[in-house]
């Protein structure tokens, strides 16, 4: 039949398989790194450099960088001048901070747990480097069993959840006297602290004083008081409008000339209060950009139920626009930790300081690479600590999702 | 009105409070420096941590180099105790305000005596401890042998330093165009030479020394002979305080009267039997000259049993025992032909 010439005649062509430049690792090359000429020269030029870097940098990192010179100086990196027959102290600090995140592992498991096993994983690295002492081991060794046995307590003691809260607020206190002393133990004075320990505490206490600070002014900056919210405008507005490293200096420098002779505030003390200060100015705009997103209706619909302006304000608006700003705020936090590092200018040395007195001493004379690279390091691992804690915690109350 | 009225008295009030607060501010300062001290029970000094052999932070901690133990001595000399002093690492910018507002006693960090720092900065300088000029390093390949051959070189140096004004003095006088490189710290200026960004490098030759020690092939490089000032470093102390002054004036110079007389650390008991009266005056056996300052009879005799003589202090930092191996030069004793000179103990 004439209609059968026209349907298709099936043939069987042999299945081959597709050819070798387009399959395969050649052909995601192909496409990827070689589809033209431009891209082809494009990827020899920026292949070769990628290569010269890597291998200089794994050269220098292994073979030439002199390494020494973080082990001999690794105490002094991390406590600074503490004294050596008082580090127990720093180590009960860190111990009570061991115990407290395994029971809160145990309790809250999420975020909590990936934190602390990153801290845990710090420890053991810590502990297995060859050059620390072997009472540091112990102390590590002791610190990691802690937190594994407080993690099988903690998941029974889910009802504690409260008093876990109220440890991590005492903790500051109670590091604080254990470092300093405050009759307890000898006084030890604050120009011995140093390294990293410097930075951490310096970081903290702005943080953690920062915050309330910031909520208070960014209230008050939208009060109908005219003199509350002038005095808020005017401080945020001044300290926002000044260099941190000018407000150190000042701190530093011109606050003993203010005050006279008989005054004398601690150096240490003047840069933590100059770093609270100047990030709760920060964080007050970055609490109001918060506030202002809360829609007029969960105003009303707060009023409508009878709340007075404090209930309010604490149930309703607060922690919706908190919420809203926590990558804001974290994003702060993050920027105050790293700017810490400024007070090794007004002479206090911070691991940075630190690091700059030791690549001064005649024995370890241009070693500054290797200092400042495991500066940075150090930087690196907690600032990244930080944003994935913000990024879980984000996850967690659903922001940008609800 | 009412409220005009009200304005103006609040004003009023505000003023006399800090008007009072003034007054009494200057009744504090009437104390001599020497008394805050000793009621404080330690000394403040202000200091570098980061020039190597002047001052460093050693791996145990303590902080160490010339400066430090000068420090050490004036500490030695109040307390009879080098180690009853406190360590204010300084940076050069807010050197001389630690000095002028008192949060530093005395200032021993490479500073460099001159005029205007003496008169306007407020200074009141100690006898030089340590004479030093500005020198430049440059790579030996560069062909550069002479400050003439820095034509349209580019020179990196550290800022807020005499170093900075006496090369754009010393390059205007010879008319020579260079591009300064300018940073903030000693090691920024460093590296940025030794990475080829500056063709040259200018600071004290002390610290050039120190310094070319430590760049990957110190062969490479030469320091140039030319030397472009004076920097005669000094301790100093606030200005106004007679008292306070002589005391640290004399505590340098009982260093160097120390090594002229060769008493050393580990000698200066035998001293104490000598029958010479310059010695026994010297070191408080007789006479009243602790009391002249203010100080124990015995000053001289703990300075040295602390920290040893000048002689002592710069072979135990800068001498060559140590990476430094730096001539004496111009900082022996006037009887070697070098410049240190006490005046006499008497």
């Amino acid at each position: 039949m004439a209609n059968d010439e026209l349907t298709t005649k099936q043939v069987s062509i042999p299945e081959t398989a597709p050819p070798k430049t387009s399959i395969g690792v050649l052909g995601w090359l192909k496409e990827n790194l070689f589809s033209s000429w431009i891209n082809t020269i494009l990827t020899v030029v920026f292949g070769t450099i990628v290569y010269l870097i890597v291998v200089n940098t794994i050269e220098w990192i292994f073979f030439k960088a002199e390494w020494y010179v973080i082990s001999a100086n690794f105490k002094l990196l991390m406590v600074g001048q503490y004294p050596v027959e008082e580090l127990f102290r720093v180590w009960i600090a860190f111990t009570l901070i061991s115990l407290l995140m395994g029971l809160s592992w145990g309790i809250w498991k999420g975020t909590m747990g990936h934190l602390t096993i990153a801290m845990t994983a710090i420890y053991i690295i810590v502990a297995s480097l060859p050059f620390v002492l072997i009472e540091t081991r112990i102390w590590l060794l002791v610190n990691i069993a802690l937190i594994i046995a407080t993690y099988f307590l903690g998941k029974r003691l889910t009802k504690f959840k409260k008093y876990i809260l109220i440890g991590w607020f005492l903790m500051f206190p109670v590091t604080m006297i254990l470092l300093s002393g405050f009759g307890v133990f000898d006084r030890v004075g604050t120009n011995l602290w140093g390294g990293f320990l410097l930075t951490l505490l310096i970081a903290i206490v702005a943080i953690v004083f920062s915050f309330p600070l910031g909520v208070l002014l960014a209230l008050g900056r939208r009060s109908k008081l005219p003199v509350v919210k002038w005095f808020c405008v005017a401080y945020i507005e001044l300290i926002r409008g000044v260099p941190l490293i000018t407000i150190l200096f000042v701190a530093q420098l011109m606050l003993p000339m203010f005050l006279g002779e008989g005054v004398n505030i601690d150096n240490v003390i003047r840069a933590m209060v100059g770093f609270t200060l100047f990030s709760a100015a920060y964080l007050a705009e970055n609490i109001r950009g918060g506030l202002q997103s809360i829609p007029r209706g969960q105003f009303e619909a707060a009023e409508a139920l009878g709340l007075n302006a404090t209930f309010k304000t604490v149930f309703i608006i607060l922690p919706q626009s908190l919420r809203a700003v926590i990558p804001a705020m974290v994003g702060q936090f993050i920027g105050i930790f790293k700017d810490t590092s400024l007070v090794a200018i007004v002479g206090l040395t911070d691991l940075l300081g630190m690091g700059k007195n030791i690549i001064s001493n005649p024995e370890f004379l241009g070693t500054q690479m290797e200092v400042f690279l495991f500066v940075a390091l150090v930087f690196l691992v907690f600032c990244n600590m930080m944003s994935y804690a913000s990024r879980r915690l984000e996850g967690a109350l659903g922001v940008g999702t609800r | 009105m009412k409220k005009r009225l009200l304005a103006l008295l609040s004003i009023l009030l505000v003023f006399s409070v800090v008007l009072a607060g003034c007054s009494e501010e200057e009744a504090v300062e009437t104390k001599s420096r020497l008394d805050v001290i000793k009621e404080r029970g330690k000394l403040i000094g202000g200091v570098n941590a980061d020039i190597p052999g002047f001052g460093y932070v050693a791996s145990d901690g303590s902080y160490t180099g010339m400066d430090i133990d000068i420090t050490r001595a004036v500490a030695a000399a109040v307390f009879g105790d080098p180690n009853a002093v406190e360590f204010r690492p300084l940076s050069a910018e807010e050197r001389f305000i630690a000095v002028q507002t008192g949060e530093v006693d005395v200032l021993a960090r490479n500073t460099t005596q001159t005029l205007s720092r003496d008169a306007s900065v407020g200074l009141a300088f100690a006898p030089v401890t340590f004479y030093d000029g500005q020198g430049l390093m440059v790579r030996k390949d560069s062909g550069i042998e002479t400050l003439e051959d820095l034509e349209g070189a580019r020179i990196s140096v550290e800022s807020g330093t005499t170093t900075e004004l006496n090369l754009a003095d010393q390059m205007r006088k010879l008319g020579i165009d260079y591009e300064p490189v300018v940073f903030d710290s000693q090691d920024a200026a460093v590296s940025a030479y030794e990475q080829g960004s500056a063709d040259a490098y200018t600071t004290d030759r002390s610290a050039l020394v120190s310094r070319k020690t430590t760049l990957s092939n110190p062969d490479e490089h030469f320091i140039l002979d030319e030397v472009l000032s004076k920097e005669p470093l000094a301790p100093s102390v606030k200005d106004g305080d007679s008292q306070w002054i002589d005391i640290v004036s004399w505590t340098v110079n009982a260093l160097v009267q120390a090594e002229e007389f060769e008493i050393t650390q580990a000698n200066v008991d035998t001293f104490l039997d000598s029958e010479v009266p310059e010695i026994r005056r010297f070191l408080g056996v007789e006479g009243d000259m602790g009391e002249q300052l203010g100080l124990p009879a015995d000053f001289v005799y703990q300075i040295i049993k602390a920290v040893g003589n000048y002689g002592e202090l710069y072979d135990r930092h800068l001498g060559p025992d140590t990476v430094f191996d730096l001539e004496r030069g111009q900082n022996s004793l006037w009887t070697d032909g070098g410049l240190l000179y006490s005046p006499p103990f008497r």
